[in-house]
């Protein structure tokens, strides 16, 4: 296995000396895992793909008009064998990349906690490990670490051969979560959240990047991840909370305006549930919590009343980018705002029981059930 | 970058003199370039009164060739508008290092690379194909006209339209920044609030009608058209894979235009299908456009197989090896191109199951794939193969096709397209297949099928340099890309940092300089063929020693194709009729039955274009105008019983007699 891969990555290195790629030489051990795929599955093929151009070539040149010598049988055009062959051929190499594909698939799923440190080393009980929150903002990234209380804009830091584990969600429209020495890429999605579990092997200082395209700023969504000792990680720690710095809504909500070329931030403090609330597209204490809404509907709405919710719910358009104006009329927002109640039809507005059950009941924090006056009461 | 806020007037909606995009130089030089261009053609038409020719012959025919070599000089035309795009993008990307922001601000920047997607895709390949289908399916096999000669004039005219949208969008307004298959939300009216995915969506739906009628309209033709003793199992392989492909453009397209449904939903009235908030979900969005996009590659691709299987037995002068199998492998890759959408996305997070099944899925594909690359090989062996110029480009694409096949199934394994997805290997796969599958095909299809339709062959030497440049200018524009992947460089970047990757961007910028002189070699040919037309006249209709039944008529076929239908006994059935002594009937004529030339194609699909314009711009006055009159005249259009016509068998005896005469002077 081990002089397989050496031996297969001896001539790309050779053709490729001096150019630093990073895919097929990464420094965590998710992404070590990946190329081997790679390799493995390209020897794979190449068993076929070589002979095939070979053989291409060779036809060719040998079945050439001008070569008299070569036999001619205008009439042969099928056999049994040979049709088997050829159908065979690949898929017995499909057989074997499939075994692997679903094996790898299974074991490399971003979703799966690590069972290892590196190929050699298994993951000792009780390693706990580092939990990061990751934010794709227009056109920047924010880093929470929910355990140490900070937060960071545009860089990353984590000890070596401590497992971590992020959870990534986005502010507006679709990113793609990538640090090519670390792991492969997740999505980052708006009111969605997507999850990468990794290990840093080496320490040094790699290239962090949206790797879905997500607007004008996309180019500059760039970070660096610094893979540092324990101590080094400490003191990184230290100096965040030195900055005396702390993100709270207000600031998260002026942090998440589209900016490009964001200079690095630290912050010393961040407010609880802040991952959590942007999550559910409620930072904003006006707006009604996603979750909540969900959970409302999951038990069965609340009919007309439950309009009133609906604008408290509304998320995208504060966000409009450029200056254009949307277009005057919402047909869909006509019908439902409270404010506009269609004609010769009042929206009934539910208020709170007096014993205080409101969507929270469910055990949720008041912070994110804050919603749309007079909204978001359980039906009776 | 901001535009001010646009008010929207009830007579203009938003358009404005604001929309003329008169602050960037290059779209004014451009705009300049195209507009002198277009004086020239039209005062040389007048000058000529070739109006009404134009008119008679061309825009109002109905004659399933004639529209084939419209959809083609379409499909040509906007290639060198893509290929612009293309060579701007690399340019871009060849200075943009360091502290350099290139020549182009990233608002432009995205709008080239998205143009350049849905130009490449909908606008060349797409018209391409569609053209070849026309032109040579019905004569494959032995048919007249398709099935509706109208609905293909209409389709025709409404995949202009579309085009037509497109390029306005260049000097009115802008076009969408957002990719070529507009993921919401970025492409939804919160984060796109400009016109440009209007634009989009309205070109695509315009042209979406015609691709899905011309659809409807190949599949009956082979299915009900086919000349007497034709079955299904005697089809020549390029009509196979035009059944096949046109089972997937029925069956798909409408997936694209229920999801620019949904999309011009959420942007016109406010709905949440695809929004962030009020329940609406991207990732469904995500899922529609590739259940159309994958089978879409292999709308484009089948064909191109089709097009390599023909020439590779014609200049083999070998018949196909295993006829049956390339057509299972046709049926199977036809029903399997429905199964692998996923693979577009694997990084969405879907669970390590569902992308397994889509990852193996995927790798299945690359079976009756592999099957057919090996008939090809099979066919070549024993075979006399002469290295004429399709040829030249069949044994280009087995090369190159392998190697793009390869790294394709390479990103079919999930854990490894979570490091290669959206990075530059990406993109040098899909350009391999695409410019090695489907690009190589259309030139050896021009090269093999120009002599039918024009009655001269191409010129050699310039075809030569064509090819040379086309083949090694695609392995320097994209080797470098697969490196730049491996190193972690991701897609759709404006500009770059790390100034180790600047020399593969310059090699990839020369590349594309040479891909620029394969296709400058290509129009010269063209121009060089049609001086030297006389000495590269074709008089016998067969100038390979052809196969298939549109080899036995002339070159280039009379309006009515076949004076008698032929009849079928084998496969290859014109090598077959050869063969057996096969004598061409001189006297027997009988008048022809055939479709008469109509305006309604062209005007409707002029109105569509109005309507889309004024649904982009909100102007809602003219939208709701245009779209009365659309129905209305396609109602009005239906009261026209003049439909078709007799070809009087004298006329009929004439063109054969004509052709007597030409076939005993070239013997």
């Amino acid at each position: 296995m081990r002089t397989l891969r050496t031996l297969a990555v001896l001539p790309l290195l050779l053709l490729l000396a001096g150019c630093d790629m990073v895919v097929m030489s990464p420094s965590g051990d998710i992404a070590a895992q990946q190329r081997d795929l790679i390799v493995i599955s390209t020897l794979l093929m190449l068993l076929i793909i070589v002979p095939v151009i070979a053989l291409t070539l060779l036809f060719a040149w040998r079945y050439r008009a001008s070569n008299k010598e070569a036999t001619y049988d205008p009439d042969w055009h099928h056999s049994t064998q040979l049709e088997v062959v050829i159908w065979a051929a690949p898929l017995v190499i499909i057989i074997a990349l499939g075994a692997i594909t679903w094996t790898s698939t299974h074991l490399l799923d971003p979703y799966r906690p690590l069972g290892r440190i590196d190929e050699n080393r298994p993951l000792s009980e009780g390693v706990k490990p580092l939990e990061v929150r990751a934010v794709a903002l227009d056109w920047k990234w924010l880093f929470i670490y929910p355990d140490l209380g900070v937060a960071t804009v545009n860089e990353l830091a984590a000890p070596v051969d401590t497992p971590i584990n992020f959870r990534i969600t986005s502010s507006t429209v679709m990113n793609s979560f990538f640090i090519p020495a670390l792991a492969g890429q997740i999505y980052a999605m708006a009111g969605m959240e997507t999850k990468l579990h990794a290990v840093i092997n080496k320490p040094g200082v790699y290239d962090g990047f949206s790797a879905n395209y997500s607007g004008a700023g996309f180019s500059d969504m760039r970070f660096k991840f610094h893979g540092v000792d324990q101590a080094g990680f400490d003191a990184w720690v230290a100096k965040a909370r030195e900055s005396g710095q702390t993100l709270d809504r207000a600031g998260y909500l002026e942090l998440e305006k589209p900016s490009v070329r964001e200079p690095v931030k630290l912050y010393a403090n961040v407010e609880n549930e802040l991952f959590d609330a942007i999550l559910n597209m409620c930072v904003d204490t006006q707006k009604m919590c996603m979750k909540d809404m969900m959970r409302i509907d999951a038990q069965g709405g609340m009919g007309k009343a439950g309009l009133g919710n609906v604008f408290a719910l509304q998320y995208d358009k504060p966000r409009t980018r450029g200056g254009h104006t949307a277009p005057p009329k919402r047909f869909i927002a006509a019908v439902c705002t409270p404010e506009a109640p269609r004609d010769g039809e009042t929206v009934e507005r539910v208020t709170p029981r007096p014993d205080g059950r409101r969507a929270s009941a469910a055990g949720l924090p008041a912070a994110q059930t804050a919603m749309a006056p007079g909204a978001a009461v359980l039906p009776e | 970058m901001t535009p001010s806020p646009v008010e929207e007037s009830v007579l203009f909606g938003r358009l404005s003199l604001n929309a003329l995009p008169l602050h960037e130089p290059i779209l004014v030089a451009t705009f300049a370039a195209v507009a002198i261009g277009g004086v020239a053609v039209i005062g040389a038409l007048t000058y000529h009164r070739l109006w009404g020719w134009l008119w008679r012959e061309w825009l109002t025919s109905i004659d399933h060739k004639k529209i084939g070599i419209m959809y083609v000089i379409l499909g040509l035309v906007m290639l060198l508008r893509g290929f612009a795009d293309a060579i701007m993008m690399r340019l871009q990307q060849a200075i943009a290092f360091g502290g350099s922001e290139g020549y182009l601000p990233p608002h432009h920047y995205d709008q080239i690379f998205t143009a350049h997607g849905v130009i490449m895709i909908f606008f060349v390949a797409m018209p391409l194909i569609t053209g070849f289908m026309n032109y040579i399916v019905p004569l494959q096999i032995g048919a007249r006209d398709v099935a509706f000669p109208f609905l293909n004039n209409f389709s025709f005219w409404m995949t202009t339209s579309g085009a037509v949208l497109v390029m306005a969008s260049l000097f009115v307004g802008e076009f969408a920044a957002t990719g070529w298959l507009a993921y919401p939300p970025l492409s939804g009216i919160a984060y796109s609030p400009g016109v440009g995915v209007d634009y989009y969506i309205w070109a695509l739906q315009i042209a979406g009608v015609g691709t899905l009628l011309s659809g409807v309209n190949l599949i009956a033709t082979i299915v009900k058209m086919r000349a007497p003793g034709m079955s299904m199992m005697r089809l020549p392989v390029f009509t196979w894979t035009a059944l096949c492909s046109n089972v997937l453009i029925v069956a798909s397209f409408p997936v694209l235009t229920a999801a620019l449904a949904l999309l011009s939903l959420d942007r016109y009235v406010g709905t949440a299908f695809f929004t962030n908030d009020f329940g609406g979900s991207a990732m469904m969005y995500v899922n529609l456009i590739w259940i159309w996009g994958h089978p879409e590659v292999y709308i484009l691709i089948l064909p191109a197989f089709g097009i390599f299987s023909e020439v590779v037995a014609t200049y083999c002068g070998k018949r196909l090896f295993g006829y049956a199998s390339m057509v299972y492998a046709t049926v199977v890759i036809t029903i399997l191109s429905y199964l692998v959408w996923l693979h577009h996305f694997f990084t969405m997070g879907s669970g390590a199951s569902v992308n397994s099944f889509f990852g193996i899925t995927t790798m299945i594909i690359s079976i009756p794939t592999g099957a057919k690359i090996f008939n090809w090989l099979f066919t070549m062996y024993r075979g006399r193969i002469r290295f004429e110029l399709p040829m030249m480009w069949t044994v280009s694409f087995m090369v190159t096709f392998v190697i793009g096949g390869m790294t394709g199934v390479l990103l079919a394994v999930p854990p490894a397209d979570f490091v290669l997805h959206n990075s530059l290997f990406l993109i040098a796969h899909f350009h391999n297949v695409i410019i090695g599958g489907v690009l190589f095909g259309l030139f050896a299809g021009i090269a093999y099928w120009f002599p039918k339709v024009t009655g001269f062959k191409l010129d050699e030497f310039w075809g030569r340099i064509s090819f040379w440049c086309w083949t090694i200018g695609f392995y320097v524009a994209f080797m470098p890309l697969y490196v730049l992947g491996l190193m972690g460089v991701t897609r759709r970047m404006s500009r770059f940092e790390d100034p180790s990757l600047q020399i593969f961007f310059v090699i990839a910028a020369f590349g594309a300089v040479l891909i620029a002189g394969g296709i400058a070699s290509f129009l010269i040919q063209l121009v060089v063929s049609f001086r030297k037309r006389e000495q590269l006249k074709d008089t016998t209709g067969d100038p390979w020693d052809g196969r298939t039944l549109e080899w036995s008529t002339s070159s280039p076929p009379p309006a009515y194709n076949f004076a008698f239908t032929p009849v079928v006994h084998d496969l290859d059935a014109w090598h077959d009729m050869k063969k057996r002594g096969y004598v061409r009937p001189t006297d027997g004529f009988m008048p022809i039955h055939m479709p008469k030339n109509t305006w309604a194609g062209i005007v409707l699909s002029g109105v569509s274009l109005i309507c889309g314009f004024a649904l982009v711009w909100h102007i809602w006055w003219l939208a709701a105008a245009s779209f009365a009159a659309l129905v209305s005249l396609a109602i009005i259009h239906t009261f026209n019983y003049a439909r078709d016509f007799h070809i009087p068998a004298a006329d009929v005896t004439a063109t054969e007699a004509e052709r007597t005469k030409l076939l005993a002077a070239g013997a």
